[in-house]
Formats: structure tokens, sequence, C-alpha cells
């Protein structure tokens, strides 16, 4: 019944859209303002430039800004957080060290002759020198005056290998001879230093070294000797013994670090010479630092407080769809394991339990009244994850290679079309959602302005739906029915408000919107 | 928020409460109100400090006529930095609501290395080099040359200190450790030697259980304290450990060889004083008639570790006229230590009762009970005859002197035992002579008997009936409390079989199966790969996390647990093993997420805390049981 209304209101709209085309297309973003909202050219560029790297956002903006079904401060409103300078300014991203350890890299061997050959490239190079500075040190001070690179990094392998033949006798033999071997076989000073400097900016409640400090109790030869094997036991060899222990710490707070830099540069010498300089300016800045200056909330009690924010690394996704969409499926794909695929969810009541639960529940409302709607929160949780489950599944159990989206079946044009019309009609909703209750006439006329534009967007999507060829017409047709479905909810609600002047804006409560729905339904 | 409990009001500076909390409080004032001590039991992560803080602090505030001491013992000192910071946030309240009225002086208290605000001082590599460098400054007979030769380097902080005399106060306040090196380095005054006079003044000290349990710091530290006080030991689960370790000691080869050496050095000093300053020597002697073991009121700067055994059971009388003269001393302290190596020349464990060892050193020494009694005090008084002050190089005859004491004095609850090796290690020979205490009930009786109520807390007290038998007293109060929750927060789970249905264990002829291996890191792969935040992983010892660690990095599944979390290690060096953590929880606040690997009973299962983010997920890979083989164990029981 709803239906039809719309479809019929639909086409009109459409020619008329149509007959104002909107203007040509522009490469780059532009931000729209009216002349009531002054914006500082700040705020312009920070929006000009958030559009630019963000594509979708692009193409959102274009079809509703510039095709004047939003305002630009309406557009704005929903995404107060991107444009928080602040939290902007701070979360420049770089991209960090590879989580494998430098010596996990294999050496490749032609298979007659002994010779063992190593890929190293700028990456590996950049990382050797972060985690091993006194390597960075002796790259320095040796090449290319004392040796050229090639020598210094067979060097450097050579003394690779004889720690992983954890024979710490050849290697001090070994370095004896060898003074420049020696700078890769002792183990590293400038690491020991820094961890002395460290140390002391370490949280108090986490310092093991101040326990020990205290402790006269363990004087040399008081108390008893623990009887297990937690005493440490005198190594021989200590200066060239490293431990792999010692090595993954070391390198999961570099990576933790992050790079000090960003590099474009291919030659080591100038890698090395560029971390050089900014660990020296950072060195610089770091000595005014005091131990308390990392807060950590450890002395609170959670529960009995209210939340705060940790220092979290933000997280800046370029696409935020490629993104998802991998985790998604990969999660599909072990929860497939275990829910086995699509279950629809066991819904076995009987009428009359149906409806005798139907009846507590509006007891209950009318005793409780509906302001402290406090679900069971087990029966909360299952519903959730009925209802995202089947979301997020369809989408992937519709195709027919396991682990594929129905999308990717599509042409690509078809596809992007889908993604971005369902986009579209999220910010759409969003802003319709939001504006209400209707007090205003402003709000009126944003409504109808919405209303607008979802009866066109319908009328794309039926378009689509005719265009496509016929083997995926039924795909495309199950893609866009629950879009369709969402647009026809709203626009039913809207429609009643048509009846009304803006002049005598009516208020329309949660309550009687369920009613709506429920009628529409 | 505020609120009473019979006379007393509290003030508990959150908004909520959790039930126990409130009962915990009420049972803890019935004890303060009976002066009695008490024993309570309450889960960890229920906020057992906060409430006591707050109750006793509430207890002495709505009592100001007779106000009550604050004693709070942790067994670490980053436990003691976390009361602190809990304390001083109670405080902060306290002082919203009551204003000045509320103002208290509370510090913690730490060693020199801790405390030391004097770069050339405390660079010094070690603790025990730290206390002697701090000496080498601060000595009352340094000081007195350099008043003379300005060429004698004394600590500026130290000198600062004095000069300012009774005026070098610290105002009220809450001072963790870090405060007091702030406020010292405000003032120029040593942080340590402030705080350590301050300790009679304060009205809540923090500080570690051997300050009030081991007789050689206790006796320095704490004498002093009023009779009015609350102690508390907190996570006190392994209070009898801690009082048995007190008293006991060990002798090893390097000991005896290191003793020997510090022996020589001592007679060199003899000689040089005899030619240089013999009245010094005579003086010492003539004192030693009189009596006078201990020179009476030492400068705060000269004391030295105490004597190691129990205040009452010191002897208060003249030291044996065959001791008196320096090197009839040395002369018995070469025999003693002649002795004690050829009793570690023995191929088989020996065990003895300390009035047989005491019988045959007697026999075949000739050094009788009450001599050994006075080695600890005769030693003492010989090194600041002596003026030494690096005392960090007499370690060694230290332990030799301290032994001797403790084992001339106490017949029952200790027992020595020599093993000719390590039983796991039976190829390596490395001896090992040791006094025993086992009765843990020694250590903390004066304890119980000086101050007015006494409270033992944990997490884990059970049986709680245990204590009092193992400790000797009588709790007025006695009480376990349970943890009241909302919803499930833990989930735990035993595993005994791996992905591929082999079992899995660290049963020791099983753990280095390449299945199970494994299994184990199949298992901890997966989880790192759903879990968020900080996993922490517990091995039964370093030895076995080490070779599973290295299987792990050989077969490639550490490189994929480090595709999802970033991987920290405790290891035995305490420097990287701190480091590592504090990175660890850097990784889990900023989101990035890390595996701790750490040694269940080692350094970090003491007292570091693993909550919220920091640990979602806890793997114990295996039950680390007491090694129940060692002779000492088998005594015990």
């Amino acid at each position: 019944m709803s239906s039809l209304r719309i479809e019929s209101g639909g086409q009109a709209l459409t020619k008329a859209v149509e007959a104002s085309k909107p203007a040509p297309e522009k490469e780059t973003p532009s931000v729209t303002t009216r002349p009531e909202e002054q914006l500082s050219t700040a705020e312009m560029e920070l929006r000009i430039k958030l559009l630019r790297e963000n594509g979708e956002l692009q193409r959102l903006h274009k079809q509703l800004v510039i095709g004047r079904v939003l305002t630009e401060a309406e557009f704005w409103a929903n995404r107060k957080k991107l444009l928080d300078t602040d939290s902007r300014s701070k979360s420049k991203q770089r991209v960090g060290f590879n989580s494998v350890m430098i010596s996990d890299i294999k050496p490749s061997t032609d298979g007659r002759t002994n010779r063992v050959k190593f890929n190293l490239n700028r990456e590996i190079i950049f990382q050797i020198f972060a985690e091993k500075p006194a390597v960075h040190r002796a790259f320095l001070n040796l090449v290319p005056n004392k040796m050229t690179e090639m020598d210094f990094w067979t060097k450097y392998f050579r003394a690779g290998y004889l720690h992983s033949t954890k024979n710490t006798i050849a290697a001090a033999a070994e370095a004896a001879e060898d003074e420049e071997l020696a700078i890769f076989l002792k183990q590293d000073d400038i690491v020991a230093s820094e961890a002395s400097k460290k140390i002391k900016q370490v949280h108090p409640t986490l310092d093991i070294l101040a326990t020990e400090a205290d402790d006269y109790m363990h004087l040399p030869g008081h108390g008893i000797l623990h009887d297990d094997s937690l005493h440490v036991t005198e190594q021989q060899d200590e200066l060239y013994k490293r431990t792999l222990a010692q090595d993954l710490n070391r390198h999961a707070s570099v990576v933790l670090e992050g790079r000090p830099i960003d590099v474009e540069l291919d030659d080591a010498r100038t890698l090395a010479e560029a971390l050089a300089q900014s660990k020296q300016a950072y060195g610089k800045a770091d000595t005014s630092k005091e131990k308390l200056n990392r807060i950590y909330p450890t002395t609170e009690i959670e529960d009995l407080q209210p939340p705060k924010d940790l220092p979290l690394a933000p997280l800046c996704i370029k696409d935020p769809r490629d993104y998802f969409d991998s985790q998604q499926a990969s999660l599909l794909r072990t929860s497939r394991d275990t829910l086995g695929g699509t279950e629809p969810l066991k819904c076995s009541l009987s009428t009359q339990d149906a409806y005798g639960s139907l009846r507590d529940s509006i007891s209950n409302f009318k005793s409780v009244g509906l302001s402290i709607p406090i679900v069971n929160s087990e029966v909360a949780a299952k519903v959730f994850n009925a209802l995202t489950h089947n979301i997020s599944s369809t989408k992937y159990h519709m195709g027919k290679n396991p682990g594929g989206s129905v999308l990717d079946m599509l042409p690509n044009s078809t596809k992007e079309e889908l993604l971005h019309q369902s986009t579209c009609i999220q910010e759409l909703l969003k802003h319709f959602w939001s504006s209400y209750p209707i007090t205003t006439s402003y709000l009126f006329n944003k409504v109808s302005r919405l209303k607008d534009a979802m009866s066109q967007i319908y009328s794309q999507l039926e378009d689509m739906k005719k265009s496509v060829q016929s083997d995926l017409r039924h795909q495309v047709s199950l893609l866009v029915r629950p879009m369709q479905q969402s647009l026809i909810m709203t626009c039913a609600i809207v429609e009643p408000l048509n009846l009304h002047p803006p002049s005598t804006p009516r208020s329309c409560t949660v309550q009687s919107l369920v009613v709506m729905v429920c009628d529409s339904l | 928020m505020k609120f009473q409990i019979e006379d007393i009001t509290v003030y508990f500076p959150y908004d909520h409460i959790y039930p126990e909390q409130y009962a915990y409080m009420i049972e803890l004032k019935r004890a303060l109100d009976a002066k009695g001590h008490c024993l309570l039991e309450m889960p960890t992560g229920t906020g057992k400090t906060i409430a006591l803080l707050s109750l006793i602090t509430g207890y002495a505030l709505s009592k100001p006529q007779n106000p009550i001491k604050l004693l709070y013992c942790t067994r670490t000192v980053h436990e003691m930095e976390k009361t602190l910071a809990e304390l001083k946030m109670l405080h902060n309240y306290q002082l919203q609501h009551l204003g000045p009225a509320a103002k208290i002086l509370a510090i913690g208290l730490s060693s020199r290395k801790n405390l030391c605000i004097n770069p050339d001082v405390v660079s010094a590599e070690n603790r025990d080099s730290v206390d002697a460098a701090c000496r080498k400054l601060t000595a009352s007979w340094v000081r007195a040359l350099a008043a003379e030769n300005p060429n004698v380097h004394t600590c500026d902080f130290f000198e600062k200190y004095e000069r300012a005399a009774s005026g070098a106060v610290l105002p009220p306040g809450v001072y963790t450790l870090q405060d007091l090196r702030a406020f010292g380095k405000e003032k120029g005054w040593c942080p340590y030697f402030l705080a350590r006079h301050m300790v009679q003044f304060a009205n809540v000290v923090v500080y570690s259980y051997q300050y009030l349990l081991d007789p050689k710091v206790a006796g320095i530290i704490s004498k002093e304290m009023q009779r009015e006080s609350v102690v508390v030991f907190d996570e006190a689960h392994n209070i009898d450990n801690v009082c048995i370790e007190a008293l006991s000691v060990s002798v090893r080869r390097q000991t005896l060889e290191g003793a020997s050496r510090n022996l020589s050095r001592i007679s060199q000093e003899i000689d040089r004083f005899k030619a240089t300053d013999a009245g010094r020597l005579r003086a010492e002697y003539n004192r030693l008639v009189d009596g006078l073991a201990q020179r009476g009121n030492l400068a705060v700067s000269d004391t030295w570790l105490s004597n190691p055994a129990l205040p009452d059971d010191i002897l208060k009388e003249a030291v044996p006229g065959n001791i008196r003269r320096a090197e009839h001393f040395l002369h018995v302290l070469r025999r003693l230590v002649q002795y004690l190596k050829g009793r570690l020349d023995t191929e088989n464990v020996e065990k003895e009762s300390p009035i047989g060892f005491v019988a045959s050193l007697n026999t075949h020494a000739g050094i009788d009970q009450k001599t050994l009694k006075f080695c600890y005090d005769r030693l003492h008084s010989l090194m600041l005859t002596l003026e030494i002050t690096d005392t960090d190089e007499f370690l060694h005859i230290q332990t030799i002197c301290d032994f001797a004491t403790l084992v001339g004095t106490y017949f029952r609850g200790f027992s020595i035992i020599i093993e000719p090796f390590d039983e796991r290690m039976p190829h390596i020979p490395d001896p090992v002579l040791q006094l025993c205490c086992h009765d843990a009930s020694l250590a903390i009786k004066p304890v119980f008997e000086r101050f007015q109520s006494v409270v033992i807390t944990s997490g884990t007290l059970s049986p709680i009936d245990l204590y009092p038998r193992l400790l000797n007293f009588h709790p007025v109060v006695s009480r376990s409390f349970t943890m009241s929750l909302t919803r499930e927060c833990i989930c735990p789970m035993v595993l005994t079989r791996g992905s591929d249905q082999l079992p899995v264990s660290t049963k020791f002829d099983m753990r280095s199966d390449p299945g199970v291996v494994r299994n184990y890191g199949k298992l901890l792969l997966e989880m790192v790969s759903v879990v968020p935040d900080g996993i922490v992983c517990f091995f039964v010892s370093y030895s076995y996390m080490d070779g599973i660690i290295s299987v792990w990095n050989d077969s490639g599944i550490l490189k994929d647990i480090m595709q999802n979390k970033l991987v920290f290690i405790e290891t035995q060096d305490v420097v990287e093993t701190t480091l590592a953590l504090d990175n660890y929880r850097r990784a889990c606040d900023c989101g990035r997420g890390a595996v701790f690997f750490s040694v269940a009973r080692g350094k970090v299962a003491e007292g570091i805390d693993f909550d919220r983010h920091y640990g979602r997920l806890v793997i114990m890979f295996g039950v680390p049981f007491q090694y129940t083989l060692s002779n000492f164990t088998d005594f015990k029981s």
C-alpha cells in the first residue's frame, strides 16, 4: 500500500530533479558555504583535505551537499570527530616496523656451493640500525672509510651465524682476532646505556629494580636458598652471550616505539645519517622528561569511578570498507566453522507462549513504564548477535564460493554504485532520524528535503535492478530489497506529516513513531 | 563518600563501595577497638588497600586525643608506591571535606639506592655499593676529617640536612619515594636521612616487611615506634616465609673465601692503626671491658646493619675476654672460617641441630657458645674502630658473624643443613651450609608484643586458621570475605589436550615432547589472534620458558604470534624485565596489544598487577608446584 504511494511520488520527483541537473563535475572537492555560516580558511582547508583523503566521503558530499539535499553544516554536524583538529594533528600515522625479527631473515643458497646469499633491502637495513644502535654507530664510523658496505654486512651476518651456533667460546675466540667482528658479537653498549636511562622513567609501580635495591633480607648469604632454579647461575663469556629473550624484548620495544623518521632514502649511508640526526634531536628533547610524566590510572578502582581515556594510538584507516570487509570475511570464515553457516535462529514458541510473554511485557510496561527500558543483558546479547551475524553473513553466504562476497560477482560499476547508494541511504537515514521530533519549521524543511532525496534514490535503485543482466538480477534485487524497505518505512512516516502545514509543527514521540512503523509493516 | 561506622566517620574517595569493603571495615574496626590482632582475607581486586587506609585514617581522625600511627608493610617497593598513591588520593579527598584538620604526614621509606639524590653516590652499581659510597661521604670520622682538611669529600645534601638540624622537617602531606627525592632536591637535604628521621613523627609509614621483621634492618629503622600503632602486613600470604628467611643464613665456598680476604684486610688495618693510632684500639678495649658492646649513641650515618638476632635475645653484658683484643677476635674468626671450610668438604647431605653444631665447634675449634653469640657485636665495634667505610667489601665476614651470632643464640627452631651439591645438578659440586630457621613465629613475635594491633591481610589466607598456629598469636578477629560480583568476570578453563587431541602437560617427562610444545604454541597462536589487548603467560621455570620459546622461534610459531601481538619476556636481568614490563603496558595502553611471558613465582609474579586490559587472558603453561624434594622443605614438613 505504502510502497505504491512512494513509487508514484518518486517518479514525479525524478523528473523534477532531472530537469535541474547538477553542475558539471569538478575534480577537486569543493566546500560550498552559505553566507550565514562563516568558516575560517583553516577549517575550510581541513574539510577539503578530509574530502580529498576519503573518496567515499567525497562522493557522499558531492551527492548530498552539492545536490542541495543537505547543507554544508548539516553534513559536517554528524562528523564532529573528524573535524576535531586536536585529534587530527596527533594522528599523523607512520608505517611502523615489520613485526618479523631481523634474525628471521633467512639466506638463500644455490645448493651447490657453500655460499649463502642474504638479500638486504632498505627496510631491513633500517630495522637493523634501529634495533642495534651499536651496528648503526659502527656503520657510520667504518663505511666507507675503513671497509666497503659489502664487507660490513658480510661481517654482520658472520657474527649472526656465530650467535646462532650458540658457541660462545668460538665467538669469543673469533672476536679476539677480529676487532670489527667483535662489535657485532658484543652486547650492545648503547642499548645498555639507554636502558639505564629509561629505567628512571619507568612507572614506580612497576619498578622491580627498586625492590631489589630495598631487599636487605637477601644480602649475599642471607635468607634461604630458593628451592627452585630461579637463582641466577653465573655464566661465562657473558660478554658474547646474547639471549633470544633479549633480542625479542629489544625488537618489540623498537616496533612499539615506531619509526623515528619517514624514509624515502635508497642508500644505506644516507639512511644511517638521517637516523643519527633524528636521534640527536630526540635526545635533546627528551632530557627534560621526568619520571612521572606518564600517568597510569593504576591506583583507582575502575568500577567505582567514571571511565578514563587511555593514551590510545589512533588508527587511521584510509579505506574503511576495505579494512572492515577483509576483517569480517576472515571472522566469518572462522565463525562459520563453529556456527555451521547461516543457521536460522531457533524460535519455536507456541502461540500461547508468545501471547503470554507479550502480555507479561505489556503489563510490565504498564506498571514500570517505558522510561527505564532495561532488557535482560543475556537476551539482549543473544538478539544482537543473531541480528548482526545475519546481516554480515547474508552478504557472503549468497555468493557461490565460500568466503567470497556476492558483491564480487557483480560488474565493478554496479558494485560501486550499490555500495555508494547504500552509504548514501545510511547518511540520509541518520539525518532523518536525528531530526525527530520535528518541532521547528527548519526541521520540517529538512525532513521534506530528505524525503525527496530518498524517493529519488528509491527510483534509482529500481532502475538499477532493471538494468543489470538477467542472471544477476536476482542477487541485485536481494541486495537492493533491504535498502528499499528502509526507505519505504521512513517515507511512510513522512507521508502523514505532509498533511500538516509547517506553521503548526507536530511533535512526534518515539512511541507514535513505533506505532506507525508497525502499521506500515 | 562519607559514612559512619559506629563512632567513626569514614571518608571513602569513591562514589560507590563494594559491600565486602564495608564488611571488611567493620571487622577491622572491631579489632582496633579491642586493641588486638586480626586476620582478614579478601580477594584481590576488591580494594583491600583503600578500605584499610580509609578506615584506619578515619579512626585516627575521629580520635584525635590519642591518634594511632599506621605502619603499613608491603612486600615490594612497587606495592609501596601503589599504596602511597592510593593514600594520596584518599588524603586529598579528606582535605576537601575536612580542610586542614585532616592533614597528616605519610612517608614511604626505602634504601639509599632508592632515595639518594647525590649523583656521585646513586650512580653506584648496586644497593651495597650505594650504601658504602654514602658511608664514605657521611661517616662521622670522614666528616670530622673534612672539617680540618677541605680536600676530603663530603655529601652536600647530608651536610645541609645536618646544618638544618631540628629545622629539617617534612611538612604534612603524603610523600612517595619520588616526592621525597623531589623535596630533598628542592631543599638540598638528604631525603634518605630526612625520611629516616621523620619516621618517628609520621602518622603513616609505608615500608617493606623487613623493616619490621628482619632484625638486621628493624634494629636501625623501627627501634622507636610507639606502642599505639597499627601494623598492617599486606599480601601476607607468604609472611611465614619472610619470617623464616629473616633469620636464616647460608654459607658457600665463595663466602668463606671472601671472609678470609676480609680478615687479612682487617688484620692489615689493625697493624696500620697500631703503628699510627694505637690509642684508638686501646680505647676500644677499655670500652669492651666496661661491657659496652655497642657504642651507645652512634651518629645516624654510622649505623650499619644491625644485630641479626631478635632484640630480646641479645645479651646486654660485657664482651667475653677472649675476643676483646682485636687480634684475638681475628684469631677466633679465622678458626671459625677454617672449621666451616672443613664442614663444607662433605660428600653427603648432613643435618644437625644447632646444639650439636656448637658442641662440635667447641671441641674442634675451641670456640664456645658465648663467644659465637658476641661475634656480630664484636665485628661491628671493630669495623667502627677501624673506621671502615667500604662496607660492601665486608659482606662476607658479616655473613659469617651473623651466622655465628644466630647459631650461638638459638637452639630451638633452627637446624643446620650441609649439602655437597644441588640435587638437580649432582655433577657440579657446590657445597652450601645453611642455618635454616623453621619457626616463623620467632621473627614476628616482637612485632606482636610491641604493637597494639597487627593486621595480617591478603587475597588468599586459606586455611585461615593455619596462620595463628604458624605465627603463634591469637587474633581477636579472623574473617574471610568473598567477592560480590554483578556478573561473571573470569572464565577459568583447564586444557588437557591440544587441538590434535594429543594430551598436553608440563609433567617433567612430557614437557619437552615436540607435540606438547607445538600444541602449546598453537594454543597461544589461536588466542593471540582473537583476544584483544594484553595476554600474560606463566611458565613453570626460566629454563622451561627459554626452551619452549626457542623451539617456537625455530618452528616459526613465534613469528606468527608476533604478527598479532608484540612479545615481551621476563628475564633474570631485573633491568631488562622492568623495561619489558613497562613496554608491555605501553603496548596495551596504545591498543597495539602484547603478550608477556613470565615465570610463575618469579619476580614479576610477585605484586605486579595485570588488571583490566593488561591481562585479558592469562595462560599458565603447567602448574608450578613447590620443588618438594629439597632438603629444606623436607625438613620443614
